[in-house]
């Protein structure tokens, strides 16, 4: 489902990418200004006035009223204060909560830990039969195909007529129709299966590399001395690929809070609000109420987010070690 | 293959009774996976299916009917030329390739700097930009949007490609230096010396010798960037404003809102949404993979 990219070392990209390496690398004695600037000028350039300032401005403006998205009145916290009073964001006082910023709670609890687990899974259990490849490639696809279209064939699935798999499936023994995508209840699991459906592939290539990177004669030898699979999974494996998995929940996490095409696509947010998150609030506020100063508040709010991981990364990467 | 490949097989069980477990558990093996592989594969081929049958069948009758099957291409034909995903087709291939091309120059220019030339601060603006790669692109987007129609509004780069065509070449740079540079500074730098002691200078070198070096690298992340951009909605959302100048998805998403139940017209246009990631999937999986798995969060 278009997702991010994450850290782990391969044979075409090795880790050894820490600092360290680099400032081990010579350049000339002095530094030749006029080649330094040919080469970093087009993309210092273009990250300052794409990413950086309007970073900036952004910030700024989530203090601002921010008519027609330029500074015109300043109103403080307003906007927080607003959003965080919001229920269709945020809403403690029903069981279960609700709202944009819960949902992606949500996604962040079932869809994090179930790929996490079927990933790990597969990549254990697919290892012992020849067509592992074949396996692995079938559950890779939805990697390759766009959000949009992932939200097109799965809707196909949950439509709630009679041509719909899932409900096709669940009338052979008497369950249904049910509005998968139509009743506030189911919808976002409902989504969240989709996710999942759409990650599974990337978590198991991962993981899959990670198991193999087990030394073959360390779990024969377990084995030799009487240790059952279960043994060998629980006090072998998991415990070495934990850094993996550690990476591949960094990069779920990412997932999660920037979600915003498949719901888009596949719901629109609802039924009613049901389903929206917190990056659909942001478009919504920004761009189709108009409402600039708290879209920009929505946006600093996912920043704020990402902000431990971006320290996580920079952290890992001065102890030299991205893997 | 690893020992794990052996797994139960290997335990090797001694009495009738544990072969029987083992072969049991082999069989619940195969029938775990097949049902993986079920899960995985249906869905996509219902819609396969679906785009190639006649309207009134699908409505009638679920794809899975396969003994009433007729099949056609009147709704790719439909979808191509009355909806228009054939221009929202060709919009796809304007908006990805410069997206595409524009930050592999721009990339393994900053990357080779990072790696190979020496200046004041370096480490320091390295570690920006993977503070960066963590920016959401939401923070930008209205200031961004905001420039392009009260500063310029004379380069009418909302209405053209020009708005997202810098959008996604700016958005991809953070991840783009970081991965190809984390590749640069694995080349031997023995190589990169003897150049410059020879006289060359660094934008020789780069071309001559750290990019002919690295096309694995930049090939990955290339396709890497190319699939990411062919597969945006978002971006495209807010920056491309001009409706004939829309990518598939804005296209496909327009469609599902218009008419959601004409499943004709939207397998058919999810179909062709798909067909060159596919193709790119399968023909080049090795490097699609590597560029998926390698370098950092996006």
């Amino acid at each position: 489902m278009g997702l991010a990219p994450t850290p782990v070392a391969t044979r075409e990209f090795p880790a050894r990418a820490g600092l360290e390496a680099a400032r081990r690398t010579r350049g000339p004695e002095s530094p030749k200004w006029g080649a330094t600037i040919l080469f970093l000028a087009p993309a210092g350039l273009l990250l300052l006035v794409f990413l950086i300032y309007p970073a900036i401005y952004t910030l700024l403006l989530s203090f601002n009223r921010g008519r027609n998205g330029i500074f015109n009145e300043w109103v403080g916290l307003d906007n927080y204060a607003r959003l965080f009073a919001n229920q269709d964001f945020l809403n403690f006082s029903t069981f279960p909560p609700s709202g944009a910023l819960w949902n992606n709670v949500l996604w962040l609890v079932f869809y994090v830990s179930i790929v996490i687990f079927f990933g790990l899974i597969l990549a254990v259990v697919a290892a012992r039969v020849r067509y592992e490849s074949v396996l692995k490639a079938i559950v890779f696809i939805p990697m390759a195909i766009a959000a949009t279209a992932l939200a097109v064939i799965w809707k196909f699935v949950y439509s709630p007529d009679n041509i719909g798999l899932l409900n096709a499936l669940l009338g052979t023994v008497g369950v249904g129709p049910i509005a998968w995508l139509g009743d506030q209840n189911i919808v976002n699991f409902a989504l969240i299966a989709v996710g999942i459906w759409g990650s599974v592939g990337f978590a198991t290539v991962i993981l899959s590399a990670a198991v193999k990177s087990i030394p073959a004669e360390v779990i024969e030898s377990a084995r030799v001395e009487g240790a059952n699979e279960r043994q060998i999974f629980f006090r072998m494996i998991l415990p070495m690929v934990s850094l993996p998995i550690s990476v591949l929940a960094v990069t779920l996490v990412v997932n999660v809070i920037k979600l915003f095409d498949l719901i888009y696509v596949m719901t629109g947010g609802g039924p009613g609000k049901a389903s929206q998150v917190i990056a659909f609030t942001m478009y919504q506020e920004a761009f189709q109420a108009g409402q600039w100063g708290y879209g920009s508040a929505v946006a600093v709010i996912m920043l704020v987010l990402l902000t431990p991981i971006m320290i996580f990364n920079v952290r890992r990467f001065r102890a030299g070690s991205v893997t | 293959m690893s020992v794990l490949a052996e797994g139960i097989a290997g335990a090797r069980p001694r009495t009738p009774a544990g072969r029987a477990v083992a072969a049991l558990n082999r069989t619940a093996i195969h029938v775990f996976l097949a049902l993986i592989g079920l899960i995985w594969l249906v869905p996509t081929l219902g819609l396969l299916v679906t785009s190639l049958r006649p309207r009134a069948d699908i409505q009638s009758t679920g794809w899975w009917d396969i003994f009433n099957l007729h099949l056609t291409l009147e709704n790719y034909s439909q979808v191509l030329q009355a909806q228009g995903m054939l221009q929202a087709f060709l919009n796809t291939i304007f908006i990805a390739v410069p997206s595409t091309i524009l930050p592999l120059v721009i990339c393994a220019m900053a990357a080779y700097a990072f790696s190979w030339m020496r200046f004041p601060f370096r480490d320091t603006l390295f570690l920006i930009v993977i503070g960066l790669l963590m920016v959401p692109v939401q923070v930008a987007f209205i200031p961004v949007l905001i420039g392009m129609r009260e500063l310029l509004p004379a380069l009418q780069l909302v209405n053209g490609y020009g708005a997202v065509w810098l959008a996604h070449t700016a958005f991809a740079l953070p991840f783009g230096i970081f991965l190809l540079r984390n590749f640069f500074i694995t080349l031997p730098p023995d190589m990169i010396e003897a150049a410059r002691i020879d006289g060359a200078s660094d934008v020789r070198i780069f071309r001559m010798i750290v990019v002919p070096v690295s096309v694995p690298a930049i090939a990955a992340y290339g396709i890497f960037q190319f699939l990411w951009v062919w597969n945006d909605l978002l971006m495209a959302l807010v920056f491309v404003q001009n409706s004939s100048k829309f990518p598939m998805t804005l296209t496909i998403q327009s469609l599902l809102s218009q008419y959601g139940t004409e499943w004709h017209l939207l397998a058919a246009g999810a179909f062709l949404l798909m067909i060159v990631p596919l193709i790119v999937f399968f023909s080049l999986q090795r490097y699609f993979v590597q560029g998926l798995l390698a370098g950092s969060i996006k």
